[in-house]
């Protein structure tokens, strides 16, 4: 596309975003500001992501956007788009096809290997931000490594529910140093994390911070000896591919409360139905 | 022979044209309670501050003795340090217990919170321990996951210490604790401190304007007028034998109930 | 007088005297130059008319009173301690393990059950509070305070009662030297007569008894000897 130049933003602010990514792998889950353009949409469309994408895209590179774990729906199809038209790289939905996954609030059922890189959309990069409002405070319970207030939060639930009732965003360490929001995927993907071959990157937009795990980088999260943390997931199988291991969402059908549950990866869910479906051709 | 917990030398400190602290000595020993009276603007909590680090004096050394017995200069030590100090062998009580109380956290998480900070990672040894403290300060364990916004003040004050007190701390700075407290709430309290304080062998530098509290509580007392001490010693000593004339004019101010 | 006892308190030209700031910055004269020795196991017991500063002796010597001039030797553990040179410190280690004070008035934190006043004068040289306890009923009960007295705060109490929690605090711990301010002022003669057996018993067990005492039958059951106080404006 003419008149832009490659991937949207300028060579300048390209090589700004790379350096504060830089820095973030060099320190793994300390959120690095950086000068913030405006985009072409709206906050919490994915700005932060899509800087950070455009940061580091070439030509070569095979993109794909997820929302929610789906390709198909309006803000994943927009940014596929977007960079489709301004880098004029080749798109995909197949997770094992793309080299960059730029996603919003969920992990590919499918891993990730060494030659992909995961850009994470944050809104709130902050994870002690709700605990503790002075701006400056967080920041020296980062630098101090003081994070006993989150534990805090987790005592509450416990005391509260009788077990950590946080289902997204879950507060992890990361390489045994840095608090770090994961950004709102589920608590069931939290795992995925750790020790991820790809490479992890995290925008926000409207806060201006970048972070990252490099690979194979520990990521755990926060709990209690006597109330580990623990994955949970939906009992049913998905209603499309049968997988017991992916994490589902739930469809209302119809008026009088049928409901579906199917995989929320779209592809990982379609791959697994184009296989079985192999399998019943060759049976 | 022991050595001194903290030790002041020659703290000045002034506001503008004022000084809050001009020439300001004082040593606690371990397991001491000293108390520092006068009345408002005499530049006792301004002293309470410096000692504890809160603030920097313009002149003057502030030395605290760790458990090795390994001196460090207050106002010379790195950020981090202080505030481990602050979170482990060191309390501070303040007047209001909301400047310290999480008031969005219920009672069990804020005496564990200190507990957490120091690394405890076992959600039920916190909960037995913020029970135990809870029931030491004579708060209801059954209490433990209430709110402190629906605590009355005398409980929220008890809060305060027992959250303060769950690291065991060597040092607690207390700034008016009784004030703003009903009598009688206040000698409940006067009894629990002195308890808790006496069996857990904490050293205590108290900051009020109270002189029965003074009495009650202290062993030692300084006695502060315009930034200055007037005059130090035994508690008993100063308060029935007073040699300066501020504090002759501030004992015999005091009602007899 | 038994001079196989050692001497476990001596002062040395004491003197005490009052500036009064409120007053002009008046001084009063109390004590002046005065010397008095007290041996273990002996009473003895200050005379002289009221003003003459026997009051302000038992304090001076106790610390809660300044000498001003003068030292006073104090027998703490195997040393003499000058008690009006010492650090406060000191001062409160030679009244947690050498010097006894019973004074006229009680004064106690608000609150706090009387067997708990009494046992804390043990359990702060380090008695099992469990022991402790059991002495200070023991102690209550000697002085005739009735059981359910125990479990309540003194401060409802009448003065012979607040008295004798106050006596009862005083001698518990065995203190080697023993300070009375009038101890039986508010007593009836029962109460009276039970302090003079405390205080015999004390004396065989080689505590030094220093009182003031204005009941002649008391005084005369318990001292050993007086120590006369003479008024400083008529000596000089």
């Amino acid at each position: 596309m003419s008149g832009y130049n490659f991937a949207y933003l300028d060579e300048q602010t390209k090589r700004m975003i790379r350096r504060a990514i830089l820095k973030a792998v060099a320190i793994p889950g300390h959120q690095v500001p950086f000068g913030g353009r405006e985009m072409p949409l709206p906050y919490g469309w994915g700005t932060g992501g899509i800087q950070v994408t455009a940061a580091i895209l070439g030509p070569s590179d095979v993109l794909k956007v997820i929302d929610q774990g789906a390709d198909d729906t309006t803000n994943a199809v927009s940014i596929r788009r977007f960079f489709a038209r301004t880098a004029g790289i080749e798109t995909t939905t197949h997770t094992a096809d793309a080299s960059v996954i730029q996603t919003r609030h969920r992990i590919p059922e499918t891993p990730l290997r060494a030659d992909q890189i995961i850009v994470y959309q944050v809104p709130l990069p902050e994870p002690l931000a709700k605990l503790e409002q002075s701006r400056a405070e967080t920041r020296q319970m980062h630098a101090l490594a003081e994070y006993g207030l989150m534990h805090v939060k987790l005592y509450e639930d416990i005391a509260r529910y009788g077990h950590i009732s946080i289902s997204y965003d879950y507060p992890v360490m990361v390489n045994g140093r840095y608090l770090m929001s994961p950004s709102p995927i589920p608590a069931f993907d939290t795992p995925k994390m750790h020790r991820m071959a790809a490479l992890q990157l995290f925008g926000a937009g409207r806060e201006k911070r970048i972070y990252a795990i490099p690979p194979h980088t520990d990521v755990k999260p926060l709990d209690f000896d006597d109330h580990p943390f623990r994955l949970t997931r939906a009992p049913q199988a998905c209603g499309l591919c049968g997988a017991r291991d992916s994490y589902l969402d739930e469809v209302v059908m119809d008026d009088r409360g049928g409901r579906l549950f199917v995989c929320s990866d779209t592809d990982y869910c379609a791959g697994r139905q184009s296989m079985r479906q192999d399998e019943d051709a060759a049976a | 022979m022991s050595e001194h917990l903290l030790s002041a030398t020659g703290l000045h400190l002034s506001f503008g044209a004022i000084w809050a602290l001009d020439g300001v000595d004082a040593t606690l020993w371990p397991g001491e309670i000293l108390a520092v009276v006068g009345e408002s603007g005499s530049g006792k909590t301004t002293l309470l501050h410096v000692l504890s680090g809160r603030s920097a004096p313009d002149a003057g050394l502030v030395a605290y003795r760790d458990t090795e017995g390994v001196a460090h200069n207050v106002h010379a030590m790195p950020a981090p340090q202080l505030r481990a100090l602050h979170r482990s062998d060191w309390g501070f009580v303040h007047q209001n217990p909301r400047d310290a109380l999480r008031m969005e956290v219920s009672a069990g998480g804020n005496v564990g919170e200190r507990l957490m900070a120091q690394g405890a990672r076992h959600y039920g040894v916190i909960r037995e321990s913020a029970i135990d403290w809870l029931r030491q300060v004579e708060i209801s364990p059954s209490r433990i996951d209430d709110m402190p916004h629906t605590f009355s003040g005398g409980m929220l004050q008890r809060l305060q210490i027992a959250r303060t007190l769950a690291t065991h701390p060597r040092l607690v700075f207390m700034d008016e604790p009784t004030g703003g407290l009903d009598v009688s709430v206040q000698a409940r309290l006067l009894d629990l401190i002195r308890t808790l304080v006496a069996r857990l062998g904490i050293a205590v530098v108290l900051v009020t304007h109270d002189i029965a509290v003074a009495r009650l509580l202290a062993d030692r007392i300084l006695v502060m007028r315009h930034g200055r001490v007037v005059e130090g010693g035994l508690t008993d000593q100063v308060l029935d034998d007073p040699q300066h004339p501020y504090t002759q004019l501030l004992v015999s101010s005091v009602l007899q109930a | 007088m038994r001079p196989a006892h050692p001497e476990v308190l001596r002062t040395e030209a004491l003197g005490k005297s009052f500036t009064l700031h409120m007053q002009g910055g008046v001084t009063i004269p109390v004590l002046r130059d005065l010397g008095l020795t007290l041996r273990a196991g002996e009473c003895v017991v200050l005379s002289g008319p009221s003003g003459t500063g026997k009051s302000t002796l038992i304090r001076s010597l106790y610390g809660n009173y300044r000498a001003d001039t003068g030292r006073i030797m104090i027998r703490h553990g195997g040393d003499w301690v000058d008690l009006a040179h010492a650090d406060p410190r000191v001062v409160l280690a030679v009244r947690r393990d050498t010097l006894g004070y019973v004074s006229q008035f009680l004064r106690v934190v608000p609150r706090v059950s009387t067997l708990e006043i009494v046992a804390e004068a043990l359990t702060s040289r380090g008695t099992p509070p469990d022991e402790a306890k059991l002495r200070a009923r023991s102690m209550l009960l000697r002085l005739n305070l009735v059981p359910h007295l125990h479990d309540l705060p003194p401060a409802t109490f009448s003065g012979g009662e607040q008295q004798r929690v106050n006596l009862a605090r005083g001698f518990i711990p065995n203190h080697p030297i023993l300070l009375l301010d009038e101890p039986t002022s508010s007593l009836d003669a029962v109460n009276r007569d039970a302090v003079v057996e405390l205080v015999a018993e004390a004396k065989a067990a080689g505590t030094a008894i220093l009182a003031i005492v204005h009941d002649m039958t008391t005084r005369d059951a318990i001292a050993d000897r007086l120590f006369h106080l003479t008024p400083l404006r008529e000596a000089a």
